[in-house]
């Protein structure tokens, strides 16, 4: 019985939310409490689903799923030499993106229940729900075209959502602008498909990963122009400057954990990122170079992030700015990661810095979700976003204003919580590179500490507003989903070690042997 | 366009014309494993022929008849056949969308190989699907064009 | 040399759309560059996929000296060009919601504007 349902369970993370999407419009009109246990025990059903498969994908390896086909674990049908069905592969770094994701839609809802309210919110939940189908099927899937369309599924229900309450015209801009710009994007990685698929005949990325690396003579022009379309349109949908416009207007205008969960989506399309650069296209491009850009664009990312941030006023669109430094912290691990593929063997500091860049995008999405779930509080409460006008309310948000000191300490990366653990990983292997890039990484965590320092005395400390007066505590479900993540957030600041070694190495293993992926798609040759 | 649509004669034409375009998009989305077509192709022509309805008629009186919940509800059950045919799939053979009719009486006959006049009764899963996206992609397209039409007549949706 | 005409046509037709969108303030003509760019990259999709007189990928009727499958142009690039179209209806019919109620909002359709959110 487990053994089926760890078979079937990849097309059942995907099935079950869209499943319960189409049919919230049908139980809406019915009775509301329905409809809210069901997208409950939907995003449950999923988490517990993940939870099963990650401590298979640990002990057996990767994993294939065919749609269709008659063994779900045989990518070639008998007599075939290419894959010829859609398929769906689970190695240790798409499953732990699964769980980033999964983990911060359950957070992400029982947020909302407390948040959203009026006559609109069955079409929410059914939009909150073909998002995470949208970031699900990105993380899982197994060839190009398919990447392009959960691409799709995910910027046009996060446009959506973006723009859920028309407060004065504010939102619907920010959505305009990111529509425009995701589908641009969007675009350039359908042509750059149509590249490929016109040079090799093949659209699954193992079969391509093939082909790419056993062509002698190095790539043709068509193969290097696709990927840097995919690349440059990977780390725009990423949020890396100077491609960052759209990031600070789309996270500063959305609603309570919608920002949140656009930091979830964003790091999707960081997923395809590193999928195309590391498993794709190896070591078939000047892998120096191309290393040496995406350290350039973390750089210019962690500069612009943390000096845009110090002057806004308007609360969530700083926390959207230093969402752009953090991603830049990414990058640069990530760059250097590649720079010391390119000199053929991983030296002990190239994996090092993989491991802290791996370990950060899940210490990013937690430190910069839970800013945004207490800063979304404290606008609810107090329906003021600009920092002028708030202040002293530490007297009456108790546990809010904890829970900001908690995402405060982390997002500057002291000890002892998780943002130290992955930044002292990164701070170390980037020293070997070039001090220089670590004087400044370190340089932009102290900017930050001083940035969220400024926000958590004016709003929090002082003197308490005349017209602030009648503040009470933010609700119960608020206060629990903050308190997941912060548990959370402790556990994997006290025990990293334990961490790093179950669920980050794995991932980095499985992202830079690209040998076992192409094996295991194309059975053995 | 005003509250009552367009004139007499253009009000008699279409609804002389919407029977035939509609039909026309149920042959287009059936025969979809036949002869080119398929389920978004044959939607969108039953989409246009519902939007030559709404601009004759205008939005209001479109709106009366067939309001943009009751399409709500004919885009979903689209959708639930399309998912619930995978799951039957699943549970039925061996993964999800497989194809399981081949060889029942409905829609199961195995083709032969090479130019035939095409079969109507092949396919598989294949029909099913077509019907179900069909259904979704005229109501949702048709529910858009409403939705539009009565923004801009003035009515605040 | 002929058989490359499509493909330098797609070239033309992005640059075109990339045009429209950088250059042009108006709300309405930025949403007719994307729908030009969608164009612009269905036809190169569908260009891929043609071989030299090769005829439509479907057995009903087909013309009995054919060779299956070496006559034929290729039906892949068609199946993802179909996909493509139904994206590009979507994102547009989201486009032109959002111009409605900026409209509504601000009065104008003027970028220069009507923008708020600056710096």
């Amino acid at each position: 019985m487990i053994e089926t349902l760890v078979t079937h369970a990849p097309i059942l993370i995907i099935a079950a939310p869209l499943l319960v999407a189409f049919i919230l419009p049908l139980i809406d009109k019915v009775s509301k409490k329905g409809r809210n246990i069901l997208v409950l025990c939907a995003v449950v059903f999923t988490l517990v689903l993940v939870i099963i498969l990650y401590q298979d994908v640990i002990e057996n390896g990767m994993r294939i799923y065919t749609l269709g086909g008659e063994n779900a674990h045989v990518a070639l049908p008998s007599g075939y030499h290419v894959p010829v069905r859609i398929t769906l592969v689970i190695d240790a770094l798409s499953i732990f993106m699964v769980l980033i994701s999964s983990l911060i839609s359950f957070v992400g809802l029982l947020y909302s229940f407390a948040h959203v309210k009026g006559e609109g919110t069955g079409k929410f939940y059914t939009l909150f729900l073909l998002m995470l189908v949208g970031m699900l099927g990105m993380e899982m899937t197994g060839d190009l075209f398919n990447l392009f369309v959960f691409l799709e599924i995910l910027s046009i229900s996060s446009a959506a959502l973006i723009s859920f309450y028309i407060r004065k015209g504010q939102p619907i801009e920010a959505s305009i602008k990111f529509i425009i710009i995701s589908s641009l994007a969007a675009l350039f990685v359908l042509f750059a498909t149509g590249l490929l698929y016109g040079e090799y005949n093949l659209l699954n990325m193992g079969a391509l990963a093939n082909e790419i690396n056993s062509q002698t003579g190095g790539l043709t022009l068509l193969s290097q122009l696709a990927f840097i379309l995919l690349l440059a349109s990977f780390a725009l949908k990423a949020g890396s400057a100077p491609m960052h416009m759209w990031l600070p207007d789309s996270y500063g205008e959305a609603p309570g954990a919608i920002s949140m969960f656009l930091v979830a989506g964003t790091q999707a399309s960081l997923y395809a990122l590193l999928r195309v650069c590391f498993t794709i296209y190896n070591t078939a491009i000047d892998a120096s170079i191309i290393g040496g850009l995406l350290i350039i664009l973390g750089l210019v990312s962690i500069f612009i992030g943390v000096t845009m941030a110090l002057i806004q006023i308007d609360i969530k669109r700083l926390i959207g700015y230093a969402a752009v430094a953090e991603v830049g912290y990414i990058f640069l691990a990530v760059g250097v990661g590649f720079f010391e593929l390119a000199q053929g063997e991983l030296s002990a500091y190239g994996l090092k810095a993989l491991q802290g860049g791996i370990f950060h995008i899940f210490n990013d999405v937690l430190d910069i979700g839970l800013l945004f779930l207490v800063t979304g509080a404290v606008i609810y409460m107090t329906k003021e976003t600009n920092l002028n006008k708030l202040g002293g309310l530490a007297r009456s948000m108790k546990y809010s204003s904890f829970f900001f000191l908690i995402g405060l300490v982390a997002v500057a990366g002291l000890p002892p919580l998780n943002g130290f653990a992955s930044k002292i990983l990164i701070y170390e292997a980037i020293y070997k590179v070039s001090p220089l890039l670590s004087i400044i990484a370190i340089l932009a965590s102290i900017f930050m500490l001083a940035i969220f320092v400024k926000i958590f005395y004016s709003v929090f400390m002082g003197p308490k507003l005349s017209s602030l007066s009648d503040i009470s505590e933010a609700p119960k479900l608020m206060l629990a989903s903050m308190a997941i993540l912060s548990g959370i957030m402790i556990f994997f600041g006290l025990f990293p070690g334990y961490i790093v070694d179950n669920l980050v190495t794995p991932a980095v293993n499985a992202l830079v042997d690209n040998f076992t992926y192409i094996t295991t798609i194309m059975g053995g040759i | 366009m005003n509250d009552e649509g367009l004139s007499l004669i253009v009000q008699n034409i279409v609804s002389l014309l919407f029977p035939l375009t509609l039909i026309f998009a149920f042959y287009i989305i059936i025969f979809g494993h036949v002869t080119p077509g398929g389920g978004f192709q044959g939607g969108a022509v039953g989409a246009s022929a519902v939007v030559m309805l709404i601009v004759a008629f205008g939005a209001k009186k479109i709106h009366g008849k067939m309001s943009h919940d009751n399409m709500s509800i004919f885009e979903s059950t689209g959708a639930l056949i399309f998912i619930l045919t995978g799951l039957i799939g699943l549970i039925v053979a061996s993964t999800f969308l497989s194809n399981f009719l081949v060889g029942e009486p409905l829609f199961g006959e195995i083709p032969p190989w090479g130019s035939n006049p095409g079969i109507l009764n092949s396919g598989g899963i294949l029909p099913i699907l077509n019907i179900a996206v069909g259904m979704k992609v005229i109501a949702g397209l048709s529910a858009i064009v409403l939705l539009m039409a009565l923004t801009m007549e003035g009515k605040k949706k | 040399m002929i058989y490359n005409l499509p493909f330098y046509a797609v070239i033309i037709i992005i640059a075109i759309g990339l045009y429209v969108i950088a250059f042009k303030r108006n709300l309405i003509k930025i949403a007719m560059g994307i729908t030009i760019i969608q164009s612009g990259v269905n036809l190169f999709l569908i260009t891929l996929g043609y071989r030299k007189d090769g005829l439509a990928p479907i057995y009903t009727h087909l013309p009995s000296q054919t060779s299956i499958p070496e006559g034929m142009v290729l039906p892949v690039p068609q199946a993802l060009t179909l996909t493509s179209i139904v994206i590009g209806v979507a994102v547009l019919a989201l486009i032109l919601s959002f111009i409605m109620a900026l409209y509504r909002e601000y009065g104008t359709l003027d970028t220069y504007k009507m923008r708020r959110l600056k710096e």
